[in-house]
């Protein structure tokens, strides 16, 4: 298994969709075979498309606020001694996080494919929220997929998700989690996918889905690339790039620019979700050593039992807690490009409480994940190691749930 | 040889009827239950699906999802269903028993070792929802050389050129969807429809048996009698639902229904 070099990750994966030989492929019903084949050609059309092109850099630019900043963590980096510490404050996003780019490509795709109606799946909220705005930037109708338990913990989301004129369906299957919702989701598009496009929020599900995804957050790092270079005139020797990992399509989006680079000198570090210290459930397949398994159509290190029944996951971020992940970042640890490890409850709440403290940032639970990874590594490291955290979404959506564990307005 | 399956499509069609093929889920809501079910509306059916639950099952509806994650709380496990069916075909044993189910559990227990398994159970044959063509080329391969059908689904959206591809790699039986659905779903689409696109799949080649599925019920069935065969599982597990709520005799409730569906189509 091997790692090729000039062509984007999305992009090395075999005839029938798999990175690796193993990871990802298409496992769908038979039905979806024709929307999935054709909005396969729709996007391999597109992505050539010089205007398509151009149409994408501009809402990039002009609704989405591209490019967010880069910004040294000095108060933090002083603190904890040892390397210097940066984030890129992808949170400065319209909306709040990264999930607008892949959003907003999807409402696009939608338009050109002469879809009206669009639905998508949702755990943080963020996912959905952004493709409620996207949708009605676009005049298309919106329905949005989500676990009854997320309703209940990212209230702020749904509220803004019904601003937009999007209707959420509750799912109450299952964990009533990000997982019930994708399921749902896939489910609804089964029965309308002949006037319906489906967004899968991250870089999961059948193998066109992960590569609209990862070529939609690519932006991130394609920004990223071109700040570090006018920050420190050339790429330093030693850098770091810490992201959380959910389905991954921040992580991917993030790093897709420096993947080919040597890992001595540009290092990638994922961070899953590792759930409350004290329960044996987490959602960290990667760095916990999950099996390979077959989830939402693709195949992926997934949290199960032996017979191959999904297991149920935990983790205080909505975002984080699904028992797949995507088939790229499979591929990127077998390939040992990039290295996974996992942060729990207690430690994000930590590092959320550490970084609010020091900095004028206020990330989510999911980048506080990859804030607590940061924190522990920075103070045994030289002081010309850059390490950068994806700050990749706000905290306002975490209200009730860090008033609640924090005490805190 | 003949296949069990191919048997049984030549007795409903010497009876001038479609086969009645049923649809249950293992372990739903007991090991014993589901097997005394099984026992029990087979003298009405002409081949029985049964299901192996899964717990993240992405193309089926509400009645088929309640009785899978039924099964699943009661403990079913992938060798009770096995072992299910291999109890069913020692007193049954001209009744084709197919098996359905998701692939992650195949994956799991071993391609090789899973239609081992199949074959020292007397499985018939296998239908994995989320194994389309051409990803399943190897697997229905394997499956032929053990002698167990491999069963192709064809939706509504399945194009021409796909569809002839689709036949040709086929073994002696295809399932039609009958709408963009997932199981369960109410009929959307009329019978005469349904009926003009399941004859361009059976006109492409008489030899196969084509059923029909998905939205069939005791209202609907009588339509669409001219197939080869039928398919009913919602309406079969909503029954059970209904019975375990009323707590009234699942097994006997059951088969009336098989029964009154039976009739329909005689
Ligand atoms: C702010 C934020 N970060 C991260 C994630 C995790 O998803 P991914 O790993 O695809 O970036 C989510 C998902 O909802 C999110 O809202």
């Amino acid at each position: 298994m091997k790692l090729k070099k000039g062509i984007p990750l999305i992009d090395q994966h075999d005839q029938f969709g798999f990175w690796g030989k193993r990871f990802g492929g298409s496992f769908i019903p038979e039905t979806l075979k024709k929307p999935v084949e054709d909005l396969t050609e729709e996007f391999k059309k597109l992505r050539k498309d010089k205007k398509f092109i151009k149409k994408r850099d501009y809402y990039f630019k002009n609704y989405i606020g591209s490019p967010t900043s880069f910004v040294k963590l000095k108060n933090l980096s002083n603190h904890l001694g040892g390397a210097q510490i940066w984030a890129k404050v992808v949170s400065e996003a319209n909306g709040g996080a990264h999930k607008i780019y892949n959003a907003t490509v999807h409402a696009l795709l939608c338009k050109a494919m002469g879809k009206k109606y669009i639905v998508g799946d949702t755990g943080a909220g963020y996912a959905g929220k952004m493709l409620s705005m996207a949708a009605k930037k676009f005049g298309l109708k919106c329905k949005i997929f989500m676990g009854a338990k997320d309703i209940k913990r990212q209230k702020p989301n749904c509220d803004a998700m019904k601003k937009n004129g999007a209707e959420i369906v509750p799912v109450y299957s299952g964990s009533q989690t990000l997982v019930d919702a994708v399921s749902e989701c896939m489910r609804y598009w089964v029965s309308n996918c002949d006037n319906t496009h489906m967004c899968v929020g991250s870089t999961v599900g059948p193998n066109i889905f992960v590569k609209i995804c990862g070529w939609s957050t690519a932006q991130i790092s394609r920004e990223l690339k071109l700040q570090i270079k006018s920050e420190f005139k050339k790429i330093p020797k030693k850098i770091k790039l810490i992201n959380c990992v959910g389905g991954g399509s921040s992580a991917y989006g993030f790093w897709s620019e420096f993947i080919d680079f040597n890992k001595k000198q540009i290092e990638l570090i994922g961070v899953e979700a590792g759930g409350p210290e004290k329960s044996k459930l987490h959602a960290a397949p990667l760095s916990r050593n999950a099996k390979i398994g077959v989830l939402h159509g693709a195949a992926s290190y997934v949290c199960q039992d032996k017979e191959g029944q999904i297991n149920t996951t935990e983790s205080i971020s909505a975002g984080l807690d699904y028992p797949g992940v995507s088939p790229i970042h499979c591929f990127l640890k077998d390939t040992k490009r990039a290295r996974y490890t996992y942060a729990t409850d207690e430690e994000a709440l930590n590092a959320h409480v550490m970084v609010t403290k020091f900095e004028n940032l206020n990330p989510s639970l999911e980048p506080s994940h990859a804030f607590a990874e940061a924190i522990k590594i920075a103070p045994k490291l030289s002081k010309d190691t850059i390490i950068i955290v994806n700050s990749c979404g706000d905290a306002k959506k975490d209200r009730d749930i860090l008033k609640e564990r924090l005490g805190k307005n | 040889m003949v296949s069990l399956i191919n048997e049984a499509f030549r007795r409903a069609r010497d009876a001038k009827r479609p086969a009645l093929i049923t649809y249950t889920v293992a372990g739903d809501n007991s090991k014993k239950k589901s097997l005394d079910i099984l026992k029990s509306i087979s003298t009405h059916a002409d081949i029985c699906e049964l299901g192996f639950p899964h717990n993240t099952p992405i193309a089926d509806g509400g009645q088929i999802q309640t009785s899978a994650y039924r099964a699943i709380k009661n403990g079913i496990k992938i060798n009770d269903v096995f072992k299910i069916a291999r109890e069913f075909k020692l007193s049954k044993k001209t009744t084709p028993i197919i098996l359905m189910g998701y692939y992650n559990m195949i994956y799991q227990y071993d391609e090789n070792k899973f239609l081992k398994k199949c074959g020292s159970s007397k499985i018939d044959g296998l239908i994995v929802v989320d194994l389309p063509y051409p990803e399943n080329k190897s697997f229905s391969k394997k499956c032929k050389r053990k002698g167990i059908n491999f069963i192709q689904l064809v939706s509504p959206t399945t194009s021409n050129i796909r569809l002839k591809k689709i036949i040709r790699d086929s073994h002696d039986m295809l399932y039609y969807i009958s709408m963009l659905s997932t199981t369960g779903g109410k009929l959307k689409v009329s019978p005469q429809n349904i009926l003009k696109n399941y004859f361009k799949i059976k006109n492409q080649n008489k030899s196969k048996n084509v059923v029909i599925g998905f939205g069939i019920t005791g209202k609907t069935i009588k339509s669409l009698k001219k197939a080869d065969g039928l398919v009913v599982g919602s309406a079969i597990c909503k029954e059970i639902s209904k019975s375990i709520k009323k707590r009234q005799n699942a097994v006997t409730n059951v088969t009336n229904v098989v029964k009154r569906l039976k009739n329909k189509i005689k």
